[in-house]
């Protein structure tokens, strides 16, 4: 070995020769590390503007103003016009009248007047039977009314109408965009609130479509998951923190809990088409299963926070109430579980957050069936908001790409609701022992 | 601070001070401590320590626990950069530069000057990994050969080549906590530092490798510098050349080891040798 | 009587029960509170226990076999040759009669009419009895109970054994739930196995299952290879895992050991948005945005990329992921005790050089845990890859090209009209069955390791 200053000096001499290089490396490693993090952010941003600029369009529809003459003739032909009548009467006849009427210099042939007949929805003519049977003192009488536009039409107001694409591949055909040129021209468009989606159960049609169905069987599923799931996810986080004794029939209860964690949701809808609709014959598409196959995927999150939060109330406190001859269930109910409250309310709202997320095992159950109707209790046929959402992804017509987008900020918006009650929760109530 | 009565005032410490602390200069310094300060926070640890360290001497820091000579120990190679919050002012010189400087990389600086823990720390790999780590990070070793080479040599001043030869490829967490401690200095002097610094580094080790270790101090003194924290009075005694009492984040006293056990200047320096605090 | 109104009325009767066995109590202790054994309200417990509980527990069996029951008495009453029709058919005709007992249909024939008002009569009769013997259960239970409250009756530990039943009881929730899912994919696959050979679904390279509908052939001529879903699965979770691994676990590094406590804070809880959101959304977004942004991308390569590729379903699915790796990752390299990180910077390390060479190998089980949970959710995953991926079952690796996932054909054999005894269905459960056994095993393993490495730091 060569004397130690020369060692020491050939060493620091290595030294210093690879620092550039090392120095470099180190900068470039840092590099990456926050050009991941910034790609993760950027995706999201990405994906929340997509779908916020997408959404913004669904919560306006165009309407189209019509006078209408509310033709006795034409409603009421025998001259009684009770409400059976009025109810059943020849609506669309009334607008096709009141349609032609906005291009009385214009003589069109059966195939024209269904494209102009077209740019009304086909739920005008419901909209014109509400006016009369709320007030019949129209009858007779001619009113400017503003009804629903046709998705298409809808469309043509918000400007996403592509006039340089050819006419066989475009919805509106170049004699419809003359018409709603000349309707527009006249102030007839107008975009308004779209209450619609907001009370509407689902349709085929985009501009009938509301998320009100989905929005209730929503409500109504995580009402039963919640009922079930809250109870049952204490009780079991209780007795295997505070009552289990420790053997290995508890251990296969904990890993079984951490593996259901983990299982894939659909999964639980098999389990559900299985056992609950096939074996105990419950209704198919009702909240109840959907309910129940949430609860047993929610169980596993709402047991593993509250076991940690009854984790976190120190021994001293049970021995407190211990010691002055509490029995031990006393002790947990008086004392322990209020005090682990907090943070199991945390860990049962995270849970619900996601139930409400969840669509893979519902689609199993049968809840992606097309429903008009607004569900009116946990046994009826119903769907939930994130089936909807995946429904109106799948349909075709341009339309329900807007009111996908916004159904999905409804979602969101919910499950930020949640998440910042369970995060005001645990900053509220948390304390340090 | 069960003697709350002996603090005396800034002033009038500062003229005591003078008066007690003994040479603090060393004929051939390797490290110059100027005026140095650490702060942690708003906590005061360490007040104007000026202190050498010489040439191939062992140099032990002595004193009450807490009273900030591990935190000296770690300015000496910027160990305390890794705590948020620290912040080190005055000189630190080293070869006539000041180790605080902007332009100062702590890579070589750390490669200059070695670091053995309290508590053994192998990485999580193998022995032979262990040793080869550091000259691998550095670009010591040209060839695998020359690798070996090192890790050989530097397990073999490190006293453990006998015992660990035939498991290079164990992982370095197997050996006992002595084995274990001995593996890091070997890890240590793996890349040729000038000076190791060693923060009690038998605090959890058994009587006898705590020998083994004090044995291996001693032999590396001939070519290495040495400033070894320890609790233990006898170690300090066995061990250094001179001794540096630290007391409340002060230097209270330094000197040559004998002088400072037989015949300490400052009160408090004998009412800790003689076992009334510590 | 309604079923809502009857729990209704038990739980009134409850509420009952309780202030008499209460009043009981204190007229037992004659006014003097210590000489009973338990207090007051244990007594009120105990007796609206024994008089909801049971009642209660009669309804829940009534729910459960009460519709399978009716069904088979009206099955008997069929005319033999409706009631010998085969399962599918007869399931069918189930349906009808019980639309007719709703009132969603009017009876197509006599027959069914008639079956339909035979299953009304049960049912009523069936409401009837259980109202009856419902609500004398309760009050019997009630009766005895009260009977029973005497000065030094244990009412306490009795209430108290009742409420650890229901703790015992709901924790075994989670067996049974485990048990119900390996018996429902397992009997289910058993059935399909026994009408298609497991090697033929194990290792067979064609996947075709509606060709054994229209062809009406059962297992013969329908192809149930389940290989090319396989692959497919693979394919998109190794994409997924490809981009969820470096980004998740750089993300991490950079957020345990460079990032300042402000951007922690920041950054840190906004990457975990990306796991709150529903994948139904990441669906959307991908097959909306991404896969038409990677064909355009292609296109202007000149490369032919299908429109749903599993490119664009593997990369959105790998973003959802991130936070799974990075959150685990996280807590394991913050669990790295900081000694060791101290042993290598004395050594004159780099940060980076630290983190490859000690804090990454140090956590590595953790890590490498938290990844097997992250491809066990990418195998798991379906909304993404439904809306995403395509239902053509191509043998390929091109990640530019189709494929289609066992996830994706358990949804799409399942959801719509379905006959429950075909190899259609049930090849569902035989894939439910797989998947469920294999990220079965990633989750075991994956929690094993990371319980372990727990043990090792705490």
């Amino acid at each position: 070995m060569s004397k130690p200053n020369e060692r020491i000096r050939r060493t620091h001499e290595k030294v210093m020769a690879g620092l550039a290089r090392r120095r470099a490396a180190e900068s470039r490693f840092r590099l990456y590390g926050l050009a991941s993090i910034a790609g993760g952010l950027c995706f999201l941003f990405i994906m929340f503007g997509s779908i916020i600029h997408h959404a913004g369009a669904a919560f306006q529809q165009t309407f189209m103003a019509l006078d209408v003459q509310f033709d006795q003739q034409l409603l009421a032909p025998d001259g009684k016009w009770d409400d059976e009548v009025l109810q059943a009467a020849d609506y669309g006849a009334l607008l096709k009248q009141s349609l032609a009427a906005l291009f009385p210099d214009e003589t069109l042939d059966r195939q024209q007047k269904r494209a102009l007949s077209a740019l009304l929805s086909s739920g005008a003519g419901y909209e014109l039977r509400n006016i009369l049977v709320a007030d019949r003192e129209l009858l007779g009488t001619t009113q400017r009314v503003w009804l629903p536009a046709s998705d298409d039409v809808d469309l043509y107001a918000k400007g996403q109408i592509d006039r340089t694409i050819q006419e066989s591949e475009r919805r509106l055909n170049d004699q419809q965009l003359g018409w709603l040129d000349k309707i527009q021209a006249q102030g007839r468009l107008q975009k308004r609130f779209n209450r619609t989606f907001f009370t509407a159960g689902d349709s085929r049609e985009p501009e009938l479509a509301g998320i009100r169905g989905a929005m209730t069987g929503s409500m109504l599923t995580l009402l039963v998951t919640l009922l079930l799931s809250l109870p049952i996810g204490i009780a079991t986080a209780v007795y295997l923190e505070e009552f289990a004794p420790r053997n290995r029939w508890t251990d296969i209860i904990e890993v079984n809990i951490n593996n259901l964690a983990a299982v894939p949701s659909i999964v639980f809808g098999l389990l559900g088409l299985a056992v609950f609709i096939n074996f105990f014959g419950l209704t198919r598409s009702s909240p109840l299963v959907g309910g129940i196959v949430l609860t047993l995927m929610t169980l596993p999150v709402i047991i593993i926070a509250g076991r940690s939060a009854l984790k976190s109330v120190p021994p001293s406190i049970r021995e407190a109430a211990l010691g002055i001859g509490a029995s031990q269930m006393q002790t947990v109910f008086h004392h322990v579980l209020p005090l682990a409250m907090p943070g199991m309310m945390t860990g049962a709202i995270i849970g619900m957050a996601r139930a409400l997320g969840e669509s893979a095992p519902l689609l199993m159950v049968g809840m992606v069936a097309f429903i008009v109707d607004i569900p009116g209790g946990i046994t009826e046929p119903a769907t939930v908001l994130p089936v909807q959402i995946y429904l109106w992804a799948d349909s075709p017509e341009r339309g329900f790409v807007e009111r996908t987008s916004a159904a999905i900020l409804v979602l969101l918006a919910f499950l930020i609701v949640m998440n910042g009650t369970a995060v005001y929760l645990r900053k509220r109530f948390e304390r340090r022992w | 601070m069960r003697n709350p009565e002996k603090q005396p005032s800034t002033a009038a410490f500062s003229r005591e001070h003078a008066a007690t602390v003994g040479e603090v200069h060393a004929p051939r310094a390797r490290i110059q401590c100027r005026t140095v300060d650490v702060h942690y926070g708003e906590k005061h640890a360490i007040h104007d320590v000026n202190l050498d360290i010489g040439h191939n001497e062992v140099i032990a820091l002595i004193g009450p626990s807490g009273c900030g000579k591990s935190t000296f120990l770690r300015c000496l190679n910027r160990m305390n950069d890794t705590i948020v919050g620290c912040r080190v002012t005055g000189e630190i010189l080293m070869d006539g530069q000041n180790i605080y400087d902007e332009s100062m990389d702590v890579v070589p600086l750390r490669a200059q000057v070695g670091m053995v823990f309290q508590k053994p720390n192998p990485i999580p790999k193998s022995i032979f990994e262990n040793v080869a780590y550091g000259p691998r990070i550095h670009g010591l070793a040209g060839s695998k050969l020359e690798l070996e080479e090192i890790v050989e040599t530097s397990l073999r001043r490190a006293g453990l080549w006998d015992e660990v030869k035939d498991q290079l490829l164990h992982p370095g967490t197997s050996l006992s906590g002595g084995q274990q401690q001995r593996l890091c200095i070997a890890r240590t002097i793996a890349v040729n530092p000038e000076v190791i610094l060693m923060d009690e580094p038998c605090s959890a080790l058994d009587p006898i490798a705590t020998a083994k270790i004090e044995q291996l101090i001693d032999e590396l003194r001939e070519d290495y510098t040495i400033a070894i924290v320890t609790h233990s009075m006898q170690q300090a005694a066995r061990v250094s050349q001179r001794t540096a009492y630290f007391h409340l984040g002060r230097l209270i006293e330094v000197g040559d080891t004998a002088q400072i056990f037989t015949n300490p200047r400052h009160q408090l320096t004998e009412d800790y040798i003689t076992g009334r605090f510590g | 009587m309604q079923k809502s109104t009857l729990v209704f009325l038990l739980l009134l009767l409850s509420a009952l029960a309780f202030q008499v066995g209460r009043q009981k109590s204190l007229k037992a202790a004659t006014g003097q509170v210590k000489n009973l054994h338990s207090l007051p309200v244990y007594y009120g417990y105990y007796t609206a226990l024994w008089c909801g509980l049971p009642a209660l527990l009669l309804l829940l069996l009534w729910l459960l076999f009460e519709t399978p029951l009716i069904t088979q008495m009206v099955i008997a009453d069929l005319p033999p040759e409706l009631a010998s029709l085969p399962g599918d058919r007869l399931s069918l005709l189930i349906n009808d009669i019980r639309n007719v007992v709703s009132g969603h249909i009017a009876a197509s024939e006599p027959a069914i009419q008639l079956a339909a008002d035979r299953y009304r009569e049960l049912k009523g009769l069936s409401d009837l009895i259980l109202s009856l013997l419902a609500v004398s259960l309760a009050v019997a239970g009630a009766a005895w109970a009260r009977q029973r409250v005497v000065c030094g009756f244990r009412a306490r530990n009795r209430v108290e054994s009742t409420v650890m039943g229901f703790l015992i009881g709901s924790s075994l929730v989670a067996i049974l739930t485990t048990i119900g899912i390996v018996l429902s994919v397992l009997f289910e696959s058993i059935r399909f196995f026994q009408l298609v050979p497991i090697g033929d679904f194990l290792f067979g390279l064609d996947w075709s299952p509606q060709v054994a509908i229209r062809a009406d052939q059962v297992g013969s001529s329908g192809a149930f290879g389940a290989i090319p879903l396989f692959t497919g699965t693979l394919l998109i979770a190794l994409i997924a895992m490809s981009v969820a691994v470096p980004i998740g676990l750089m993300s991490a590094i950079y957020l345990a050991e460079y990032a300042s406590r402000k951007f922690r804070a920041v950054a840190k809880p906004l990457l975990e948005i990306l796991a709150g959101i529903p994948t139904v959304v990441y669906g959307f977004f991908a097959a909306l945005t991404v896969a038409p942004f990677i064909r355009d991308v292609g296109a202007d390569f000149g490369l032919s990329v299908s429109s749903e590729s599993a490119l664009a379903a593997g990369l959105v699915m790998g973003i959802m992921i991130i936070p799974f790796v990075s959150s685990l990752s996280d807590d394991f390299i913050n669990a790295v005790p900081q000694s060791l990180r101290d042993g290598a910077y004395a050594l004159g390390a780099t940060q980076s050089e630290t983190i490859r060479k000690v804090v990454i190998p140090a956590a590595l089980p953790g890590i490498v845990g938290g990844i097997l949970l992250g491809v066990s959710r990418a195998i798991g995953e379906t909304m993404i890859v439904v809306m995403a991926a395509g239902l053509s079952a191509n043998l390929t690796f091109n990640p530019l090209s189709a494929v289609t996932t066992v996830t994706t054909q358990i949804v799409t054999l399942l959801v719509g009209d379905q006959e429950f005894d075909s190899p259609k269905t049930l090849a569902a459960f035989a894939l439910g069955l797989i998947l469920f056994l294999v990220t079965l095993a990633l989750n075991v393993l994956a929690l094993h390791i990371v319980r372990k490495y727990r043990e090792q730091y705490e």
